[in-house]
C-alpha cells in the first residue's frame, strides 16, 4: 500500500493521548484548582510531538501538499469553530489565571491535531 | 519541500462531484444540537437524561454494531459489493457519530454537574474520573483513527478509478477502530451502571 511516509498518525494520537491526560488530570480536581506540574508535562510534551509532526509532514516527499491544505483549512474552520465554544465555556465558568492558559494552549493543540491527521490520512492515499 | 515534490492537483477535480457530507442531515443534526444547548441551559434533568442515554444508548450499539456484525460481513463480500455499501455507509457514519457523542458526552457532563459527582468530595467522583480516562482513550481512537480513515474513504471513492486496495485497508481500520471503541463501552457500562446504582 503506501508506507512510505513518516508516522504521523501514531505521533498525532500520541499528541492527542497526552492532550487528553492533561485535560483528564484538571478536570478530575474540578471545582477546586489542579496541581498544574502534570498538566503542564503533558501540554509540553503533546505540543513537542505536534511540532516534530508538522517537520515530517513539511519534509515529506511525494506528498499531496495540495490536498492535505485543502482539508487542513476546512478542517481547521471545523474545529476553530468547537475550540471557540469550549473556550466560550471555560469563560462562562470561571475559569481564570494559570488554569485558563494550560486549557486554551490544550485546546489549540485540539484544534490543530484533529485537522492534521484527518489531512495527512486523506492525502496520503491520494494519487498525482 | 521542493516542488517536484509535491503531487499537483489532477484535472479530475474539477469535475462536478457535490459534496462529501450529506448535507440534508444537517438540518436534523442543527436540531438535536440546538435540543442539546436547550437542555444544558435550562438544566432540565429528564432532557438531559434523556439525551445522556439515548445518545450513549446509540453510540454504544452502534459501535458494537459495526465493529463485530459489520465488520466480519464485509471481509467476506466480493470488492465491487464492499465499495457500493462504503458509498452509502461512510457519508452517513460521518454525520451521526459526532452527533451522538456530542449528545452523550455534553448531556452526561451537565448530569455530573448536577449530581454532585464531579466534586472531588462525592464518594463516587473516581467512578467519574474513571468514565472520563474510558472517554479519552475512546476519543484517541476515534478522532486519530476512526474519523480520518472515515473521511480518507469518502475522497478515495470520489475518485474516477477508487482503489480497492485503499478502500479496503480504510475499511479495515475504521471497522478495528470501531470494535476498539466498542469494547471500551464495556467499561463505559460498568462504571455508568456504579453511578447510578
Amino acid at each position: 500500500m503506501n508506507d512510505r511516509f513518516p508516522p504521523v498518525t501514531q505521533l498525532g494520537a500520541a499528541s492527542m493521548a497526552f492532550v487528553a491526560a492533561g485535560v483528564i488530570v484538571v478536570a478530575a480536581y474540578l471545582p477546586k484548582h489542579a496541581p498544574l506540574a502534570a498538566p503542564i508535562a503533558c501540554l509540553a510534551v503533546a505540543a513537542s510531538l505536534l511540532g516534530v509532526n508538522l517537520v515530517l509532514i513539511a519534509r515529506a516527499r511525494g506528498f499531496a501538499l495540495w490536498r492535505f491544505l485543502q482539508v487542513m483549512r476546512w478542517g481547521l474552520l471545523a474545529y476553530a469553530v468547537v475550540a471557540g465554544m469550549l473556550e466560550y465555556t471555560f469563560l462562562y465558568d470561571h475559569t481564570r489565571g494559570a488554569v485558563l492558559a494550560i486549557m486554551t494552549c490544550m485546546l489549540v493543540l485540539f484544534m490543530v491535531n484533529v485537522p492534521l491527521l484527518l489531512a495527512f490520512t486523506v492525502a496520503r492515499y491520494e494519487r498525482s | 519541500m521542493s516542488a517536484a515534490a509535491v503531487t499537483s492537483a489532477p484535472s479530475v477535480e474539477a469535475r462536478e462531484l457535490g459534496p462529501v457530507l450529506p448535507l440534508r442531515a444537517f438540518p436534523l443534526v442543527g436540531v438535536v444540537l440546538a435540543g442539546l444547548v436547550v437542555a444544558i441551559a435550562g438544566d432540565w434533568p429528564w432532557a438531559l437524561t434523556f439525551y445522556h442515554v439515548v445518545g450513549g444508548a446509540m453510540w454504544t450499539s452502534i459501535d458494537l454494531f459495526v465493529g463485530f456484525v459489520v465488520g466480519p460481513i464485509l471481509r467476506t463480500m466480493p470488492v465491487p459489493a464492499r465499495v457500493e455499501f462504503t458509498k452509502r455507509f461512510m457519508p452517513m457514519m460521518l454525520v451521526l457519530m459526532p452527533t451522538l457523542v456530542t449528545m452523550t458526552l455534553g448531556a452526561g457532563f451537565q448530569l455530573a454537574r448536577q449530581s454532585g459527582h464531579l466534586s472531588t468530595s462525592d464518594p463516587r467522583h473516581a467512578w467519574v474520573v474513571a468514565s472520563m480516562c474510558v472517554v479519552g482513550v475512546m476519543a484517541v481512537v476515534a478522532l486519530a483513527l476512526l474519523s480520518p480513515a472515515n473521511l480518507a474513504v469518502l475522497f478515495e471513492l470520489r475518485k474516477p478509478q477508487p482503489d480497492p486496495l485503499v478502500i479496503g485497508a480504510l475499511m479495515r481500520r475504521f471497522v478495528y477502530a470501531a470494535a476498539i471503541t466498542g469494547a471500551m463501552q464495556v467499561a463505559t457500562f460498568v462504571i455508568m451502571t456504579r453511578l447510578a446504582s
